[in-house]
C-alpha cells in the first residue's frame, strides 16, 4: 500500500524534501548489511510505499506540495530533481504569491476554502496513482500560518474526502523562545482542529532536535537543514519497511494502519512521540559498536524518564511498584517525572535482531491499567540496517511526553489572550 | 509578492532615489544571468521597449528594460528632474510622476488639503495603473519626511487614499522625523498633523530621526579616519555608501544618511525577495509586531555598519552584530530600547547566519531586555540566505518598544510651544478645509498615543501576575 505525503508551508516542504532524500539515500546508499534478497524486498517495499514508477528514469515521490508563497516549492522541486535519484511530479504542487502572514485564520478560513478544489484535485490524482492507498502523511509546522491553518483545513478535507483512510499528521513544535510571536495562538488552534480529523499526530520538537544536533551530532553552526535532516532520519527509521509479525515472511504492506492499530487504541489519545538511537556524526560510525541490549536499555530509560535523547538520561527514575489492588493510573505513589505510556512500539533495524529481549518493555508498570501490556507493546523488526547505522532502534510512543510542552504553549497563549 | 513604494516630497524622493539605485545593485549582484525572475518582480517590471515607449510587460526570460514599480510625487520639480536626468532616468517613466512647480511652503495644509484635493484623481489613476501591472500587490511603502509640507501633507493624503482605494493592501510608512534643531520652524505643526494620519491609517510606521542617521555617519567616518580599521574596511560594505552603484556624481551631504534608510527598506524586503531557511514576509511583520492597532511604531536598527575584509567571521563577531543591534547608538531614532519595554521584537538576518546563531544570541540578550508580561518570549525571526552587497551577513532588528515615547513627547512639547502662542497658525487656517479643530484633534491623538505608551511603561518591572486559568495536572 502507498502513502501519499502532503507537504504544507515552508517547514512542511523543507522537511518533506529531506524525508524523501533520507529514504532514497537509505535504499541506494548501503546494501543494508544483509542478503541481496532481503535488500531487494526492502527496496521493493519502500518503492511501493513512497514512489511511483513513471516514464521518467527516476522514481517520483508520491507527494503534493502546497504553499501560499512560491519560493520554497520552486527550490524544493529543483533541488530534488538535481539529486538524480528521485524527483517530485512537476505538476503535483500548488502555490500562491502572498503567503499567510503567520495568520492561522488566513490559512484556515481564507486560503483553505478558496483553494480547496485545486488542492484536493492534486491529492486525488496522487491517490489514484496508488494501486492501493495506505493513507496520508501530512507535514506541517504549528507556528506559522500556512502549515498550521491551511494544514488544519486540508486535514479536514482529507477526512471528508477519504473517510476510511488513515491520516497521520507530522507536526513540528516550534522553539520555546520563539520563531513567531503569535506561535502559541497558531499552535493551539492547529492542535484542537487536527484532533478532530486526524488519526494520530506525530510530534517533533525543534528544541529537542536542536539539542541532538548540538550534543550528539556535534554540529557547530546548526542550520534548519541540519535540524530537518535529523527529523528526516528519525521519520525514515519508522516508515522504512519492517516485518510486523514474528516470523513474518513479507514486509508489512500497511504501515500507517499498523501504526494506528498498535499505538492509538483510544481516539482521545493521539499524540505520538519519536525517539531514535543511536545518533552520531557520520565520521564517528566506524569507531562505534552497538549492542542490542545496550540500545534497548537506553531506549526504555529514555521512555520512562521522558528523555529525548541518549545523553543526560535520568537513570534514577524508576517505574512505580505495582500493588495488584490499586489501579496504577490513580496511584498516588507514582513517582514524579515518571512518564506513563498508553502504548509503545519499538522498531529494530540491523542484524541479529531476532532474539533481542524486549521483556522490559512489557513491564505492566510502564502502562496505564486499561490495556493489557501484551496489547500495549509491539515490536517491528528487520535485519536490514538503516542509513549507515549497523544497528538502530526507534521508539514510537503514546505517552505523557508532551504534557509539559503542551502546558507551556497553552499557558503562553492564554497569557497573551487574557491581557488587557 | 510585490511592494509599491511611493516617494513623496524632497526627502522622500532623495531617499527613494538611493533606494532604487541600491536595489538595482543588489539584484545585479545576485542575478548573474540577466533573467527576469520572481525576486526582481517585487520591485521592477520588465518592459519590452523595442517598439518604443511603453511596451507590454514581459514576465519571463531575459531582462529587457527594468522599470521601477513606484510613484514619485513632489510639488516642486527640482529633485524629480534631477532623478530623471541622472543614471536612473530609464528606470522611471512619466506616467509614474506627479509634480508641480511651487512646492508646499513647508505647510502641511497646503500639501494635504490644497494639493491633495487638486491631485486626487491624478494620483488615484496613476496608482491604479501601477497596481495593475502587479501580479500580487502585497504592500505599499510611503517614504517621506514629517517636517515639511509635501512629504508630510501630501504624503499622508496619499496614505488616506491608499486605505480608501486599496483597503486590503498593507501600508508601511517610513517617516523621517525632524530633529530639535530643524531649520523649518513649522515642522512641529506639520509633524503632529501628519502623526494623526499615521495613527489612523498606517499599518506600520518606521520612524527615522536625522540626528541618529547623522550620528551613525559620523561614527563611521571616525572609525575610518582614525585609522583603527585602516584599509581593512570593505568600502562598498558601508551601510552609508553608494560605492559600486550607478551614481557617479559627487555625493551630497545627505546621501550617506539616505543610503542608511534605503538599506533599511532593502533589508526589510529581503526575505520576501530572496530565498532562505525561514522566510519572513511583510504581512508577517505587521501580524507579529503590532499587538494593538494603534501601537504600530517600530524602532529599527541595522548592523553591521561596515564589514572588514577579513573573510573568516568568528562567531563572536557575529555575536557582536547582535549586541550592536540592541545598543542605543545603532537605532535609527534617538531611543534606547534596552531600558524601555518591548511589546515585540523581530530579527531578520541575512547571509551566512544559521538558526543556532539566532538562538544563542536570543538566549544571551534576553535577560537584559524587558518584555511585556503577555509576551515574555515572543520573538519573530527570519533567515534570508542572500546577504546585502559587500557583506557576508547582516541583521535588521525591529522593535515595538516604548522607547518611541520620548520622541513623541518632545514633538508634542515643540508643538505646544508654538501653538500656545498661535504662532504661524494663520498660514494653515487660511487654507480651505483647515480649521482650528484639525490642530486640537491632532494633538489630542498624539496625547492619547503617548498615554497608551505610559500605561504600558507603568507595567514594566511590576509584579508579574499571570491571569489564572484551568490548570491541568502535570
Amino acid at each position: 500500500m502507498s502513502i501519499v505525503t502532503v507537504q504544507l508551508g515552508q517547514c512542511g516542504n523543507q522537511i518533506g524534501h529531506e524525508v524523501f532524500n533520507a529514504i532514497c539515500s537509505d535504499v541506494h546508499g548501503t546494501h543494508g548489511l544483509c542478503s541481496k534478497k532481503e535488500n531487494e524486498s526492502y527496496h521493493d517495499a519502500c518503492k511501493e510505499r513512497f514512489f511511483s514508477e513513471e516514464e521518467s528514469e527516476v522514481p517520483v515521490a508520491r507527494a503534493v506540495l502546497v504553499d501560499m508563497e512560491p519560493k520554497v516549492i520552486s527550490q524544493t522541486l529543483s533541488i530534488a530533481a538535481r539529486s538524480g535519484y528521485w524527483k517530485y511530479d512537476d505538476r503535483s504542487h500548488f502555490c500562491q504569491k502572498q503567503g499567510s502572514g503567520n495568520n492561522w485564520a488566513n490559512g484556515y478560513s481564507v486560503h483553505g476554502p478558496r483553494h480547496e478544489e485545486v488542492i484536493m484535485n492534486l491529492v486525488q490524482k496522487e491517490a489514484e496513482k496508488c494501486d492501493r492507498l495506505g493513507g496520508f502523511f501530512t507535514i506541517m509546522s504549528m507556528a506559522g500560518g500556512t502549515g498550521s491553518g491551511l494544514g488544519a483545513f486540508v486535514t479536514q478535507c482529507l477526512r471528508d474526502a477519504f473517510p476510511t483512510s488513515f491520516i497521520l499528521n507530522h507536526v513540528i513544535w516550534p522553539y520555546g523562545t520563539g520563531e513567531v510571536i503569535v506561535q502559541n495562538y497558531n499552535s493551539v488552534l492547529t492542535l484542537s482542529h487536527l484532533y478532530q480529523s486526524s488519526d494520530a499526530l506525530l510530534v517533533h520538537e525543534n528544541d529537542v532536535i536542536h539539542k541532538i544536533c548540538a550534543q550528539l551530532m556535534k554540529v557547530k553552526q546548526i542550520s534548519f537543514r541540519d535540524v530537518n535532516q535529523v527529523i528526516a532520519h528519525q521519520l525514515g527509521s519508522v516508515f522504512q519497511p519492517t516485518y510486523t509479525a514474528e516470523g513474518g515472511l513479507h514486509y508489512s504492506r500497511n504501515p500507517l494502519g499498523d501504526l494506528m492499530e498498535t499505538l492509538v487504541p483510544h481516539p482521545e489519545f493521539k499524540m505520538l512521540g519519536l525517539r531514535n538511537i543511536p545518533q552520531m556524526p557520520e565520521n564517528s560510525l566506524p569507531y562505534s559498536t552497538f549492542s542490542w541490549p545496550g540500545l534497548v536499555k537506553h531506549l526504555r530509560q529514555m521512555l520512562i524518564a521522558n528523555a529525548k535523547m541518549e545523553e543526560g538520561i535520568d537513570w534514577q527514575v524508576r517505574p512505580p511498584q505495582l500493588r495488584s489492588s490499586i489501579p496504577s493510573s490513580h496511584s498516588t505513589n507514582k513517582p514524579l517525572h515518571f512518564n506513563t505510556s498508553i502504548a509503545n512500539l519499538v522498531i529494530l533495524r540491523g542484524k541479529d535482531m531476532h532474539n533481542v529481549d524486549l521483556g522490559s518493555f512489557r513491564d505492566p508498570s510502564l502502562y496505564t491499567s486499561w490495556l493489557n501490556p501484551q496489547d500495549a507493546f509491539n515490536a517491528w523488526k528487520t535485519p536490514r540496517a538503516f542509513n549507515k547505522y549497523e544497528k538502530s532502534a526507534s521508539l514510537v510512543s503514546n505517552s505523557q511526553f508532551l504534557l509539559k510542552p503542551l502546558d507551556n504553549v497553552v499557558g503562553k497563549a492564554w497569557n497573551m489572550f487574557a491581557s488587557k | 509578492p510585490v511592494s509599491l513604494p511611493s516617494a513623496v516630497g524632497q526627502c522622500g524622493n532623495q531617499v527613494g532615489c538611493r533606494f532604487w539605485d541600491l536595489a538595482l545593485r543588489e539584484h545585479a549582484a545576485v542575478n548573474k544571468k540577466g533573467i527576469y525572475d520572481e525576486s526582481l518582480s517585487s520591485f521592477f517590471r520588465n518592459v519590452d521597449t523595442r517598439s518604443g515607449g511603453d511596451g507590454p510587460d514581459i514576465y519571463k526570460g531575459k531582462i529587457c528594460s527594468l522599470k521601477a514599480r513606484a510613484l514619485l510625487i513632489d510639488m516642486e520639480e527640482g529633485v524629480v528632474n534631477e532623478i530623471l536626468q541622472g543614471p536612473l532616468r530609464d528606470v522611471f517613466d512619466s506616467k509614474q510622476l506627479i509634480t508641480d512647480v511651487s512646492g508646499s511652503g513647508n505647510n502641511w495644509a497646503v500639501g494635504h488639503k490644497l494639493y491633495g484635493y487638486q491631485y486626487r484623481e491624478n494620483i488615484v489613476e496613476k496608482l491604479r495603473k501601477t497596481a495593475e501591472h502587479c501580479d500580487c500587490l502585497q504592500c505599499f511603502f510611503i517614504i517621506h519626511s514629517m517636517g515639511g509640507g509635501t512629504g508630510s501633507g501630501l504624503g499622508t493624503f496619499v496614505l488616506n487614499l491608499l486605505e480608501d482605494e486599496f483597503p486590503e493592501v498593507y501600508r508601511f510608512v517610513t517617516s523621517v522625523y525632524p530633529s530639535g534643531e530643524d531649520d523649518v520652524i513649522t515642522s512641529p505643526y506639520n509633524s503632529v498633523l501628519a502623526m494623526k494620519e499615521l495613527n489612523e491609517h498606517a499599518d506600520c510606521v518606521l520612524p527615522i530621526e536625522n540626528e541618529s542617521l547623522f550620528d551613525i555617519v559620523n561614527k563611521i567616518h571616525q572609525m575610518i579616519d582614525s585609522g583603527k580599521l585602516g584599509s581593512t574596511v570593505k568600502q562598498n560594505s558601508l551601510v552609508t555608501s553608494s560605492a559600486g552603484s550607478t551614481k557617479t556624481v559627487q555625493e551630497k551631504p545627505f546621501d550617506a544618511m539616505n543610503n542608511i534608510v534605503a538599506n533599511l527598506l532593502l533589508n526589510l524586503t529581503s526575505s520576501a525577495r530572496f530565498e532562505g531557511s525561514l522566510n519572513m514576509d511583510l504581512n508577517e511583520i505587521s501580524m507579529n509586531l503590532v499587538p494593538f492597532p494603534r501601537l504600530h511604531y517600530l524602532v529599527s536598527s541595522l548592523t553591521p555598519l561596515y564589514t572588514l575584509t577579513d573573510v573568516n567571521v568568528p562567531s563572536r563577531r557575529l555575536d557582536q552584530m547582535f549586541s550592536d543591534a540592541f545598543s542605543r547608538d545603532h537605532q535609527l531614532i534617538q531611543a534606547d530600547p534596552k531600558h524601555s519595554l518591548y511589546l515585540a521584537c523581530a530579527l531578520l538576518v541575512r547571509g551566512n547566519v544559521q538558526v543556532s546563531d539566532l538562538r544563542r544570541n536570543i538566549e544571551r540578550l534576553k535577560p537584559s531586555l524587558h518584555f511585556v508580561s503577555w509576551n515574555q518570549e515572543g520573538w519573530k525571526t527570519g533567515l534570508c540566505s542572500v546577504p546585502p552587497v559587500g557583506h557576508s551577513h547582516s541583521l535588521l532588528a525591529l522593535a515595538n518598544n516604548t522607547c518611541v515615547k520620548p520622541t513623541f513627547i518632545e514633538l508634542k512639547d515643540r508643538f505646544m510651544k508654538l501653538y500656545k502662542k498661535k504662532a504661524h497658525l494663520h498660514h494653515y487656517l487660511h487654507i480651505d478645509g483647515m480649521e482650528q479643530s484639525c490642530f486640537s484633534e491632532a494633538i489630542s491623538s498624539l496625547s492619547d498615543l503617548i498615554e497608551e505608551y505610559n500605561e504600558l511603561d507603568a507595567t514594566k518591572g511590576g509584579p508579574r501576575t499571570d491571569p489564572s486559568r484551568l490548570k491541568i495536572a502535570v
